[in-house]
């Protein structure tokens, strides 16, 4: 790591391309793990970029008016319709989990065990929340109003379809990092992180970079609501 | 940003800052559901929601996912692909005006 120590005082584009250059591992002080989990967030990212196109090109190409979601996706409250209340709690709930999040992360790296189990828990319960709260909403959406992939009441047909992909694909990556968090907070609170227990799958030692990995993933999944939440449902 | 205080302790950060940013997300979240409440319409409505939508993006990814204090290799190998996404809404722009300019030229009764 001879080369390390010399571009330790790069900066920018230098460092990048010394890292590059360097004719051994690229992406120096991170953790094969985590590398591995930012690759695999990108080509997400290509996934749902490709869906929220496509989303647009179908909004472009329709010549019914687009079905107002601010009206559909309102709830009544004592009587009068609040609009989008529903998905704004769902906004809350989801960034209450990401801070949940990097809390069990920094406290993951203090090694302070059971700190890090609660706060993994709490995040995967706010996330079974988020994935309850849309689960009735399609039902609202689908028993009460009548939106299916290839008609609605409210307007263009395309609605349904991207609808039910975009939130339904998203409501996916959420509910498996709900199980993925259940895992990694098993295996904090059985201590699994402090004393190295080889994974069952991969049979490396455990520690508590992997809670950064999770960490990595369930704040993407913030991130795409970010994006699907102001164009979708505000735009 | 200092990269080498991180080396291989991984991503240590004092609590104080993940606080702050939290606290913006809540308030920039509100902020964008009242570009909603208030029924902004227009470019305004729009060029608000784009403002608070990259704002929210950009704390998750910086401070959240921790791209602040990342080796620049890794910034740039995240960063310079998703450029691609720009040219793809460029194209399909183009093409979602086409289909639509097709539809009211044969379609429309």
């Amino acid at each position: 790591m001879t080369s390390s120590t010399t571009t330790e005082n790069m900066t920018g584009l230098q460092s990048a391309a010394a890292d590059w250059a360097s004719d051994q591992r690229t992406f120096k002080n991170v953790p094969w793990g985590k590398a591995m989990m930012w690759i695999f967030l990108l080509s997400d990212t290509f996934i749902f970029a490709c869906f929220l196109i496509g989303y647009m090109a179908l909004r472009l190409g329709a010549t019914e008016p687009w079905p107002a979601s601010s009206e559909i996706f309102a709830l009544s409250m004592g009587g009068e319709p609040v609009p989008l209340l529903l998905i704004a709690i769902m906004t809350f709930i989801l960034i209450t989990s990401s801070g949940t999040m990097v809390m069990a992360v920094n406290f993951g790296y203090r090694k302070d065990r059971k700190k890090t189990a609660w706060l993994l828990i709490v995040t995967a319960l706010l996330g079974a929340s988020f994935v309850g709260m849309q689960a009735f909403e399609w039902t609202k959406l689908i028993v009460e109003e009548g939106v299916r992939p290839w008609s609605n009441p409210f307007g263009a047909a395309q609605f349904g379809s991207i609808f039910f992909m975009i939130t339904g694909f998203h409501g996916v990556h959420v509910s498996v990092g709900v199980l993925f968090l259940l895992i990694v907070a098993r295996k904090v609170w059985r201590g699994e992180y402090d004393n190295e227990t080889r994974g069952f799958f991969t049979s490396r030692k455990g520690n508590y970079e992997i809670v950064e990995t999770m960490g990595l993933y369930w704040h993407f999944v913030d991130l795409v609501w970010v994006f699907i939440f102001a164009f979708f449902y505000l735009w | 940003m200092s990269q080498s205080d991180v080396h291989n302790s991984g991503q240590q950060h004092p609590l104080g800052v993940y606080f702050k940013v939290w606290a913006l997300l809540f308030v920039l979240s509100i902020f964008s559901y009242m570009v909603d409440y208030y029924h902004l319409e227009g470019y305004l409505r729009w060029s608000l929601i784009i403002l608070f939508m990259l704002l929210k993006a950009g704390f998750i990814l910086t401070i959240f996912m921790h791209i602040a204090w990342e080796r620049m290799a890794l910034v740039y190998a995240l960063v310079i692909p998703i450029l691609a996404i720009f040219g793809f809404i460029a194209l399909m722009t183009f093409e979602g005006d086409y289909t639509f300019f097709t539809r009211e030229m044969y379609f429309s009764p």
